[in-house]
Order: structure tokens, then C-alpha cells, then sequence
């Protein structure tokens, strides 16, 4: 078997009575990019909630550093950094705030909060309420929160939705920074990331 | 024990900076009280007698009105799959939304309540019981209305299902915050009263945040 830090085994995802997918297996190293790729429908969402253990598995195991995340979910969650289809901002609070506190929520202090700001552009909105920027300011905001958690492991779902070039940019920049300092990602994508270094799997081939 | 905090402080915040959400629970409390005097009419005795079942009748639905919301608009934006994922329980996430809620409904409903029973006619001491019920007993309220909410969530139409689901279950605390002024007034004490409010909002303490933090994990898969 395979041993990267994370290695996924088996695993099979059922959605309302319907496999999404069956047999997924692969593993990841610090420093690697997996990008998901597969029409829309072929599973990448579930994916990477089964990963996240936000949906529930029907079969096969997911491991981190040799030991099954089910059973201990709080490490693990310890180690990921969420960007789903949905910002998690809060429109009321302003940028800063909302970085800020998913850092506590994170049991973290907002270190690193300053320099993310500025690595996505954000520091003339950062006194902003999320809810009076446009959809790709929310989305570089929520790049931003990914980037400042300090996580190991980043789950991204459609990480380029309404990002123009430098927020793309952006974005390939504080993936490289993470992937250099032995992070690594999952990013379920339609347009190509193009990094370096990135492997792709193609869910529904 | 952060986390929590945290998101104690969240909560707090985002309700000061939308101060209307909380002046419609105040106002909606004040106009349904105020309707009983003019639908029954300006008798004192009356009044006086039938007070403590209106105030905590008009107290239970306001603090449900604003219950829709709790964890609906997390589920909206996306903040309850970070709610999900922070490495703490899940448990004191649902307790800290509760907190914030009964901070800012329950907690101002007891305060006001008393101003609109003098309206009423009740005297002094039956004003104290009523603000120590309220006080003791809402937080009941904001811990079985939590429940129904993360139970609705996703639901169409969850306000009136929310309704329909948390107001059998509030009835214990809705009998013995009404009946302890009752007692205040026959000269009584409200002690007992107050003791078995207290037990009430202790049992539900230790055990809705587990079921609501099950409700949520289903809501979010």
C-alpha cells in the first residue's frame, strides 16, 4: 500500500440512494496538489465532504498519517481548511472580522490574518462588511480565510469561481506558498489550475 | 472553551449590528400583550388575574419568532460546514448559538415584562416573580426552540414547523412560570416555583445541545 500523509482507501460514496462513486483510492504527500476533475455530477463535492467528514461514507477508509480520521474527527478536522461552494462569511461582519474569527473558531489566535490580506488584495476592503463586496471580492476573502488558517490540508471546491486574473493569480500564489511549506490540497476544479507539481483525478471516467 | 467564546461573541455582535431583529421580538411582545386589555376589556380584577398567563403566553411566542433564524443562516452561507469542521464539539457550538439567543431575547423579554404587568395591574411582588420566571425560564425556551430549529433546517415553511414542534415541549416551563405569580399573588411564595424553572432549563442544558449538534450533522450532509 501506497503511503503518503494522506491515503484514501476503497472508498464509496452513496447520495440519495445513488453511488457517486465506488473503489476511490489514492494517496497524498506533503506538498501535492490533487485536483479533481469530472463532469458536473461525477461526484468531486461529495468527495471532498466524505473527505472533510461533513458526508456520511458508505465504504473504504480515509487515513492521516497512518491512523483512521473517524476515529479521532477532531484531529483531523484540526488539519483542514474548508473552501466549499458557499463563502462560510458572515455578511454583517467586515472582512477582517470574518478571517479573524474563523481563526478563534479554528482555536487559533489571527496570526497570519495581516499578511493574507494582503496576498489577496484585500487590505483597502478588509473594513468592508462582506455583504457590500462583489462575488469574486467574497470569494478572494474566503481564499484568504483558507490561506490564513494555518491548516495542512486545504479542501477547495471550485476555487476559481468569480475570481478575475489576480485573484486567480492570488490564489496560485498562497497555493504554492502552502504546497512549499509541505501543505498540500485537494481542489475539485473545472478550469485547470495550472500548477506545478499538481496531479489530477478524473472522477466518473 | 475558545471556540465557544468565540462564536459566543459572533453571535452578539451580528445581532448589535442588526439591532432590528431584536426590536421586532420587543415589539411583537409589547403589541400581543397590549391586545388582551383591549380584546377583554379595562377591568382591573380581570386583568390582574388573567397578567401572568398572557405576559409568558406573549413571552414564549416572541422568543420563538426570532428562533427561525438561528441556525438557518449559517446554513445559508456556508458558516455551519465551519461550525461542522472546528476541532471542538459540535455540542458547545449549539450551546454558545443558544446563549447568544437567550442573551438577546430572552434576557430583554424578562426586563421588559415587568413594565407591561404593572400595566396589567400586578403588584410588586408578583412584577419580582414574574421577572425571576422569565429570567429562569427562558433559557428552557431557547434550548427546546434550538432543537426544533437545527431539526427544521432545510425545511420550507420552518418557521411555522418550528412553532408547531418546540410549543408542546415548552409547555412544563410555560405552566410554572404563569402559576408561580399565581401563588405570588394568593401570598405564596414563588420559591418552588422558581426551583423546579431552574431544574427545567438544567435538564434541557445537559441535554438539548447533544441532540441539536445530531440535528446539525444530518442538516449538514
Amino acid at each position: 500500500m501506497v503511503t503518503g500523509l494522506l491515503d484514501v482507501t476503497e472508498l464509496a460514496c452513496r447520495r440519495g440512494g445513488r453511488r457517486v462513486f465506488d473503489r476511490l483510492s489514492f494517496s497524498l504527500g506533503a506538498g501535492e496538489l490533487l485536483a479533481l476533475t469530472g463532469r458536473n455530477g461525477s461526484g468531486k463535492t461529495t468527495l471532498l465532504r466524505a473527505l472533510a467528514l461533513l458526508a456520511p461514507i458508505d465504504s473504504g477508509a480515509i487515513h492521516w498519517q497512518g491512523s483512521d480520521v473517524a476515529m479521532d474527527r477532531e484531529r483531523w478536522r484540526g488539519q483542514l481548511a474548508w473552501l466549499g461552494h458557499l463563502d462560510g462569511l458572515k455578511g454583517d461582519l467586515t472582512v477582517r472580522e470574518n478571517l479573524l474569527l474563523a481563526q478563534r473558531l479554528r482555536g487559533g489566535h489571527g496570526d497570519g490574518v495581516a499578511a493574507t490580506l494582503a496576498t489577496f488584495d484585500l487590505v483597502a476592503l478588509a473594513a468592508r462588511p462582506v455583504r457590500t463586496l462583489s462575488a469574486g471580492q467574497r470569494r478572494r476573502s474566503a481564499l484568504a480565510r483558507v490561506a490564513a488558517s494555518a491548516a495542512s490540508v486545504w479542501l477547495l471546491d471550485e476555487p476559481l469561481n468569480a475570481l478575475d486574473m489576480p485573484g486567480q493569480a492570488a490564489l496560485r500564489a498562497a497555493l504554492a506558498g502552502h504546497l512549499a511549506s509541505g501543505g498540500s490540497a485537494i481542489a475539485a476544479t473545472h478550469a485547470p489550475l495550472d500548477m506545478a507539481g499538481g496531479r489530477t483525478l478524473e472522477l466518473g471516467a | 472553551m475558545k471556540g465557544f467564546i468565540a462564536l459566543f461573541q459572533r453571535d452578539l455582535r451580528l445581532a448589535w449590528r442588526r439591532p432590528g431583529d431584536v426590536a421586532v421580538v420587543l415589539a411583537f411582545f409589547v403589541v400581543a400583550t397590549t391586545l388582551f386589555p383591549l380584546s377583554i376589556g379595562p377591568e382591573a380584577n380581570v386583568l390582574a388575574r388573567i397578567a401572568a398567563g398572557v405576559l409568558w403566553c406573549a413571552a414564549l411566542f416572541a422568543s420563538l419568532l426570532s428562533l427561525d433564524r438561528l441556525f438557518a443562516s449559517d446554513h445559508e452561507d456556508g458558516s455551519l460546514d465551519l461550525l461542522l469542521l472546528a476541532p471542538w464539539p459540535l455540542e458547545l457550538a449549539a450551546l454558545a448559538k443558544c446563549a447568544a439567543h437567550w442573551i438577546v431575547s430572552g434576557l430583554p423579554l424578562a426586563v421588559l415584562a415587568p413594565l407591561l404587568g404593572a400595566a396589567f395591574g400586578l403588584d410588586a411582588r408578583s412584577l419580582l416573580a414574574l421577572a425571576a420566571t422569565l429570567a429562569v425560564g427562558t433559557p428552557t425556551l431557547s434550548l427546546i426552540g434550538g432543537l426544533a430549529a437545527s431539526l427544521t433546517l432545510g425545511a420550507r415553511k420552518s418557521g411555522a414547523l418550528l412553532a408547531l414542534l418546540a410549543l408542546p415541549f415548552c409547555i412544563p416551563t410555560l405552566i410554572f412560570g404563569a402559576s408561580a405569580i399565581e401563588t405570588t399573588v394568593s401570598g405564596e411564595g414563588f420559591a418552588t416555583h422558581l426551583a423546579i424553572l431552574a431544574a427545567l432549563a438544567l435538564v434541557s442544558l445537559a441535554t438539548l445541545p447533544w441532540a441539536m449538534a445530531v440535528a446539525l450533522r444530518q442538516a449538514g450532509e
